[in-house]
């Protein structure tokens, strides 16, 4: 049915108008409720949390049973866990992410490589877990301590840093390597002095987006280097040798409020709100790092 | 020039070196799929050679008791259906929630809002599974119990929504991924015949992406199925086929974490903690590589 004027809003429309905005209505309504979980833990434990929340929480140690105390060993092992996780993820993730974008052609093999990838960031924590405990614990004899752990942690972080820093390899424009190539230079030279240079920090927002996501991981560490308790000489920040088990912030969290009994309620929130507050704090930094590089970007 | 010669040599040596170091290093990545395979695997395999343990009964066995007095049960069959109910109303709570505001922030956004709402889901994405964990035992068990009148709120209702509460965060981001890979034309065209965003949403992108969402879909159930300490703290500790939501149950995640802690090392039980491992690592490699096929499909 035609209006003698075609602007003119027929029945059809109005219909269809309404049905546009009851859709959006509802789109943006789910998109609400999923993210108002996220506004309402943090807030939640916090409130929780406040009678413990004090910068002695997180330098005293745990003690009478770790129902009181603080968190700190928990806090220092998290700490030596993630950097020594990273200090081997990093290299070997970059330069894997060098060769899937630099050398690698379009072949079968590279083909199994990126599938790879995608594979080993989908196995599941706990079988991640299992493998340390096989191979580094056991097999290579390394026994359950902070450098099988961070071994076993670098593995499930490898396959992020890979896809993140392939993401940074590829935004450098293919011209700039054509011009170093032009000038001679080789394909390392090109990708040591132009690609790297140009991508580095693309690669490093990826590496700290990973170290709030290895913060936070339990399963792994659980049979691999991790313990419920270890007492620290106080102020020592080098307290822990690489072949030391270790306490960690999300195990301490699993252990005071499944395992002990009599845990005060505001102990086991601070210990979350500790957790939750390094994890959220190390990401949104990354996040701000991301936006920074994202408004100086020179091409 | 004999020196620029020898320092040209010098220098294409160690290009080649660096040039292997690096293939070695992109090729890690297949050695550790198929080194966490052996590794996982060969602590299984002198009970499943020994014959003592046949796979078929391992996976269709209806009893899981590793110490009971008769005789240790290794039947996987009720942590498989544990691991199946969370992850179902994980699913069915997350993918319209998931897929919906994936569509909501790729097309019905403006951009400064887009921006937002993608870091808040990062943020979400970045709550550790132990402090999900924690939430499910201190503050959604309590609920659960107050507002349905069970026993006790550790369950597949507590563990399920929890599950989705993770998941989505990844549906959506891969989802909206999915939809923006669909080109601008497919939407000028809609809109130059006159269509709302809504009827160019269902009737153009969704059929468009429909790949892109289903892998993203397909990763949401892996991450589902793989989720450990949440599940492990949420859904209660007993070994049963559920019958409602407001039954406790075990998954396979939960049961590795749970026992591998007093099995003995080299033990029976030990053994079959890693093949319950095996297992969760074949149902995950199966996920991931349909959602990759699935998704290589879009692009070819």
């Amino acid at each position: 049915m035609r209006e003698q004027n075609g602007f003119q809003e027929t029945p059809a429309v109005r219909k269809r108008q309404r049905i546009e905005s009851i859709a959006k209505l509802a789109l943006a309504a789910g998109t609400v409720a999923m993210l108002l979980p996220l506004v309402g833990i943090v807030a939640f434990l916090v409130i929780k949390a406040a009678p413990v929340l004090s910068l002695d929480f997180l330098l005293k140690p745990p003690v009478n049973g770790m129902r009181a105390g603080g968190v700190w060993p928990a806090f220092l092992g998290t700490v030596y866990l993630v950097l020594t996780s990273l200090a081997v993820a990093t290299p070997i993730g970059v330069l894997s992410a060098v060769y899937l974008n630099e050398y690698a052609r379009e072949s079968w093999l590279t083909r199994i490589v990126n599938l790879a990838v995608v594979n080993l960031a989908g196995i599941p924590s706990i079988v991640h877990a299992l493998f340390g405990l096989g191979a580094f614990v056991a097999f290579a004899g390394i026994g359950r301590s902070i450098l099988a752990a961070s071994l076993t942690l670098a593995v499930m972080t490898m396959p992020v840093i890979i896809a993140s820093t392939k993401e940074a390899l590829a935004s450098v424009p293919y011209s700039f390597r054509e011009a170093c190539w032009n000038c001679g230079a080789s394909r390392w030279q090109t990708i040591r002095h132009v690609v790297l240079p140009n991508s580095i920090s693309g690669i490093l927002t990826g590496v700290i987006f990973q170290v709030s996501r290895t913060a936070g991981e339990t399963a792994p560490i659980m049979f691999t280097g991790a313990v419920f308790y270890k007492s620290l000489p106080q102020g020592d920040l080098f307290a822990y040798g690489l072949f030391d088990q270790c306490m960690a912030l999300s195990m301490h969290l699993f252990t005071i409020s499944t395992q002990v009994p009599g845990v005060p309620d505001s102990v086991s929130y601070g210990t979350a709100v500790v957790l939750l507050g390094s994890v959220l704090g190390v990401n949104a930094l990354a996040i701000a790092f991301r936006i920074y590089l994202r408004t100086r970007k020179k091409w | 020039m004999p020196e620029s010669s020898a320092s040209r040599q010098r220098a294409q040596v160690s290009e080649a070196v660096v040039e292997a170091l690096i293939r070695a290093c992109g090729l890690s990545a297949v050695a550790l799929v198929f080194g966490i395979f052996f590794f996982v695997f060969r602590e299984a395999a002198g009970l499943v050679w020994s014959g003592r343990i046949s796979v078929l009964e391992f996976i269709t066995g209806p009893e899981w008791n590793p110490v009971a007095a008769a005789g240790p049960l290794y039947g996987a069959l009720p942590l498989i259906a544990g691991t199946l109910s969370v992850t179902a109303l994980a699913m069915a709570i997350a993918v319209p929630f998931g897929l919906g505001s994936a569509i909501f922030i790729s097309e019905f956004c403006s951009p400064a809002w887009k921006e937002t709402l993608k870091v808040l889901i990062e943020f979400l994405a970045a709550i550790p599974s132990v402090v999900w964990g924690f939430v499910g035992l201190m503050v959604m068990n309590p609920l659960i119990v107050a507002l349905t009148g069970a026993a006790i709120g550790l369950n597949v209702l507590n563990g399920g929504v929890i599950l989705a509460l993770m998941s989505v965060p990844i549906i959506a981001s891969i989802g909206e991924d999915a939809l923006k890979a669909v080109p601008d034309s497919y939407r000028e065209a809609a809109l130059a015949m006159g269509a709302t965003r809504w009827q160019i949403v269902y009737r153009v992108l969704l059929p468009a992406a429909r790949n892109g969402l289903l892998a993203a879909v397909l990763l949401g159930v892996g991450r589902a199925v793989g989720e450990t300490m949440a599940v492990l703290m949420a859904t209660g500790h007993s070994v049963r086929f559920p019958t409602s939501v407001l039954d406790s149950v075990r998954t396979l995640t939960a049961t590795i974490a749970a026992e591998m802690g007093e099995a003995a090392v080299g033990s029976e039980h030990y053994q079959v903690l890693f093949l319950l491992g095996t297992l969760l690592f074949a149902i995950t490699f199966a996920v991931n590589l349909t959602a990759d096929l699935i998704v290589r499909g879009v692009r070819r």
